[in-house]
């Protein structure tokens, strides 16, 4: 009886206690934003909303973070649409090469990063092309490409090729049936797909670091930082994208477990 | 009001329509003609190439060969929106994103039609759903889904509607409704109804005439009675229904014909025969055949086989099915309705069989699995 | 996210008509050629760069191809122990993290199945992680773990280190933020092949007179295989080309530097880009062939 009920609390107890360890340095950082710190960020001084309330103090700080936003931005929406056709290729129709095509796509995702930065690099110098902001957005859009198709993929299989059959029936040509029935049909995997490629880019560091010459981005402000000090600048950027990220999360689960229940009823 | 909500059908016609897939055939040199109003069933086993028909008329697959006219106009080269057909799909495919009235409304839009939203409930008034006009389609029951995926479709006055196995989904009992509701609503509004479906009584029960598809092609057409009291090959005496079928060379032939079978002669009226010499299969309906506890007396325009015994016996509700093993003969069906006209016969007991002449029927093909000795 | 649709199986094959032609071509052809010029091209001048030697003009940062198969030669000498380092770190921290991974996505697969809200709950806690930059992250652990830390005070005032003691820079202190970062990597794929394990070939173990802990073994872990490889590949081809962990200014020393941190110097830092691109070359092809073995078993329609 004894062995049983410490099976049944055992597990439990160990995931709550792994759960606690992922957030502490995620807890360190949100608190550590508080810091009233003077020069480095290491000691705890007393709490302040100063750093909060005047993020731009840090000039570089906040030029990094809109640079990070900036190519995150861009580079999202060139994948998203690239990822999305492919992705509609891959489940709809049948073509030759299609091995050699999944393989062309899995491979972004078996190479380590340092790989890719530095073979881009490479072909960047060997083409004799500045490095800057426009090379930063190539890179991110070849590496978060193949992440797009893995999830509107999924998206595309799930839908019934009747429903856009219907479409066709029901008079609608080529063209509106793509932008009545299949695209809002996609849009909750196109929107997933468009995030998981905003965090992938918005987090990167080490593409970046062998792409982006002079441009800073925040991960690469916070990588040159690290050698003297992280000023509670960073860490007040870095919590403010995990509220806004967890946010967008649980108001996306929030709505689903409504349209459960609702239809339920 | 109904009436003049949908406009009149047309007739469709078929001339030499083939369909290859890599690899096979599905359909085979298909010619088909169904007036305008008809309410016409294309009936067959899974793989027949009825849904591939289907599917070449709405213009969601193109033929290999051959034309495809509506109410005489070529149409075999348009898109599927171009055409004046719609379909009721097999899961329906209702757009999930879009409430019921907007699916409804949504050829209407395409169309440019004024004021769809007034049709389109006008539409689901016909189906007795307009309270639910604003609900999602999730949200409906599976026969409540299938009225919305006729109304979407009907409320287009298609010159010709498609139905693809329109109740497969449903269970029995409300299958049986929607059938009766199904061919109501096809009377009253005048159109042409073509239903595949795999379900023989669903289509002998609904249609004015069915097509038996095999393989391909088309094995039989006419009216439900006709096909059930005449069928013409082996696959429709089997398909519709169950049949005895005997093989055997012709002996005599004339008004009546006659063959051999294991040294009985069994006999049917010439008119009723696709084929008089050679080797020919007669068969007979189960309900055709009567069973006797003593031997029947020869002649009389009957044929007689026997004896035999009884080896199962089936209680089915307003019928027995008999099983009757006859040595040298092997194994006839018999059903005989319980309304005491019938001897009482027991597991075991020992019987004669008999049937009128003008009852048999002969097939142009022998049942496969006979085998061809020349 | 796209590591649990890379834990799972192939969609089912579409049905109904299979259209072939220009319209996939049209569809395939942007994507695929700008993987074409963005990433297989950069590999070959990764190639190609490698085998290429200081150019005449004497200038820092020249180089012209001259088919220098020494470089790679250079590289390994120089540094091997860099190398065996790499792929050692990255072997004990994918064990690691399969072992801590594997209870956390069994309990969200399994045990919290029919309860959607406590899933959502801690499939978000799992993912949260990615939502703040993993340089913050793992700078966090270098400041809990730095020498005058609440932590490592504690661990000399009962004893267990002694006086000059000290994590920050220790091999442990790599693996342990290694670990760290990747148990997302881990837990996803396996939470996938597990949520789709039908629990009723678990009661069927069951019945059939297997104890739990054999049930275990001949079932679910067999049938959650696909997931473990897929999170075993998440995590050891990452980590084995990671320079950020392992950097001084983090959690490592320059008794910690791994092949990424080697790459980093020689390209960024001292421009020798034939070493560094060798020593790239030698760690993709490390990588192809780990990932050919595994497409070998599963096919291609299963990779993406």
């Amino acid at each position: 009886m004894t062995r049983f009920s410490l099976g049944k609390y055992l597990l439990p107890t160990y995931v709550a206690l792994t759960f606690l360890f992922l957030m502490i340095p995620i807890g360190y950082t949100f608190v550590f934003s508080f810091n009233d710190s003077i020069k480095s960020n290491i000691i705890w001084r007393g709490f302040t909303f100063d750093n909060w309330l005047d993020v731009c103090s840090q000039a570089e700080v906040c030029t990094a973070f809109s640079n990070s936003i900036l190519i995150a931005v861009s580079a999202t929406a060139v994948s998203t649409v690239l990822g999305t056709m492919i992705a509609i290729a891959l489940v709809r129709y049948r073509f030759k090469f299609r091995s050699a095509t999944n393989l062309l796509l899995f491979l972004p995702l078996a190479t380590p990063e340092v790989v890719m930065g530095a073979g881009l690099a490479a072909q960047f110098l060997d083409f004799g092309w500045p490095k800057g902001l426009p090379t930063v957005i190539i890179a991110h859009v070849m590496f978060t490409l193949s992440f797009v198709v893995v999830t509107v993929k999924a998206r595309v299989a799930t839908l019934d090729p009747a429903l856009e059959e219907a479409g066709r029936d029901l008079y609608a040509n080529p063209a509106q049936v793509f932008m009545k029935v299949t695209l809002p049909l996609l849009l909750p995997g196109i929107l997933a797909a468009a995030m998981l490629a905003f965090a992938l880019s918005f987090d990167d560091f080490i593409i970046t670091q062998f792409n982006s010459g002079a441009v800073d981005t925040f991960p690469k402000f916070v990588y040159t930082a690290a050698a003297r000090g992280i000023p509670p600048e960073a860490n007040v950027i870095g919590s403010f994208v995990f509220i806004v990220a967890i946010a967008i999360v649980i108001t996306v689960q929030v709505r689903a477990s409504l349209k459960r229940k609702k239809l339920a009823k | 009001m109904a009436t003049d909500f949908v406009a009149q059908g047309q007739d469709l016609e078929l001339l030499g329509i083939r369909k290859e897939f890599p690899g096979f055939v599905a359909v085979d040199d298909l010619d088909l003609k169904i007036p305008a109003g008809e309410f016409f069933a294309l009936l067959g086993p899974s793989g027949c190439g009825k849904t591939t028909t289907l599917r070449m008329i709405a213009g969601l697959e193109s033929p290999s060969a051959g034309k495809i006219l509506l109410g005489g106009k070529d149409v075999t080269n348009t898109k599927p929106h171009e055409r004046p057909v719609n379909t009721v799909f097999q899961n329906y495919a209702l757009f999930p994103h879009m409430s019921v009235i907007e699916n409804v409304a949504f050829g209407l839009r395409q169309r440019k039609v004024s004021e769809p939203l007034v049709q389109a409930k006008q539409a689901l008034a016909m189906v007795e759903l307009e309270h639910l006009g604003e609900r999602k389609p999730q949200q409906l029951s599976g026969g409540q889904q299938q009225r919305v995926a006729l109304a979407r479709a009907m409320v287009n006055r298609p010159s010709l509607l498609l139905l693809d196995e329109p109740l497969g989904a449903l269970d029995l009992k409300l299958r049986r409704q929607m059938q009766i509701e199904l061919k109501a609503i096809q009377m009253e509004v005048g159109l042409t109804f073509l239903h595949v479906t795999h379900d023989q009584e669903e289509a002998m029960d609904m249609a004015d005439t069915v097509a038996v598809m095999n393989q391909g092609h088309i094995e039989q057409m006419g009216a439900p009675e006709a096909l059930y009291d005449r069928p013409k090959t082996a696959f429709v005496a089997k398909f519709l229904g169950q049949s005895n079928i005997f093989v055997g060379d012709v002996i005599d032939s004339g008004e009546v014909v006659s063959i051999s079978y294991n040294q009985t002669k069994l006999s049917a009226l010439q008119k009723r025969c696709e084929k008089t010499s050679g080797k020919v299969a007669f068969g007979v309906r189960p309900e055709k055949v009567e069973f006797h506890e003593e031997m029947p007396s020869e002649s009389s325009g009957r044929n007689i086989l026997g004896p035999g015994q009884i080896t199962d016996i089936r209680f089915t509700g307003v019928s027995n099915q008999y099983q009757i093993e006859i040595p040298g003969v092997g194994e006839i069906t018999v059903f005989a309705q319980n309304i005491g006209r019938s001897p009482v016969v027991e597991l075991g007991a020992t019987v004669w069989v008999s049937w009128k002449v003008e009852h048999s029927f002969g097939l142009s093909d022998l049942p496969t699995g006979t085998e061809i000795e020349e | 996210m796209a590591f649990v649709a890379l834990g799972q199986s192939a969609p089912q094959k579409q049905q109904g008509p299979v259209k072939t032609g220009r319209i996939a071509l049209v569809l395939l052809t942007p994507g695929l050629a700008y993987l074409g010029l963005f990433f297989i091209t950069p590999l070959i001048s990764l190639i190609t760069t490698s085998l290429k030697a200081p150019s005449d003009s004497g200038l820092i940062g020249r180089y012209d191809f001259a088919f220098e198969l020494g470089n790679y030669a250079f590289a390994i000498g120089q540094y091997a122990p860099q190398i065996f380092r790499s792929f050692t770190y990255a072997l004990i921290a994918t064990v690691v993290a399969l072992l801590i991974s594997y209870p956390i996505a069994y309990f969200i697969g399994v045990k919290a199945r029919g309860k959607p809200l406590l899933q959502g709950l801690l499939l978000t806690l799992v993912i949260a992680p990615f939502f703040i930059s993993f340089l913050l992250r793992t700078f966090a652990w270098k400041q809990i773990f730095s020498n005058d830390s609440f932590v490592v005070n504690f661990l000399k005032n009962i004893g267990i280190f002694g006086p000059d003691a000290n994590i920050i820079g220790t091999d442990f202190a790599v693996v342990f933020g290694l670990v760290y970062n990747f148990i997302p990597f881990m837990t996803l794929p396996i939470y996938a092949s597990l949520d789709r394990l039908d629990i009723r070939l678990v009661e069927a173990g069951g019945d059939l007179y297997a104890n739990p802990a054999t049930t275990f073994w001949k079932i679910t872990f067999p049938l959650s295989l696909p997931g473990v490889i897929s999170g075993t590949l998440l995590t050891f081809i990452p980590i084995s080309g990671d320079y950020v962990v392992a950097s001084r200014d983090f959690l490592g020393s320059s008794s910690t530097a791994m092949i990424g941190n080697v790459v980093e110097t020689n390209f960024l830092r001292i421009q020798d880009y034939p070493t560094a691109s060798a020593l790239s070359v030698m760690l993709m092809a490390t990588i192809v062939v780990m990932v050919s073995a595994y497409v070998r078993r599963s096919g291609t329609d299963d990779l993406l």
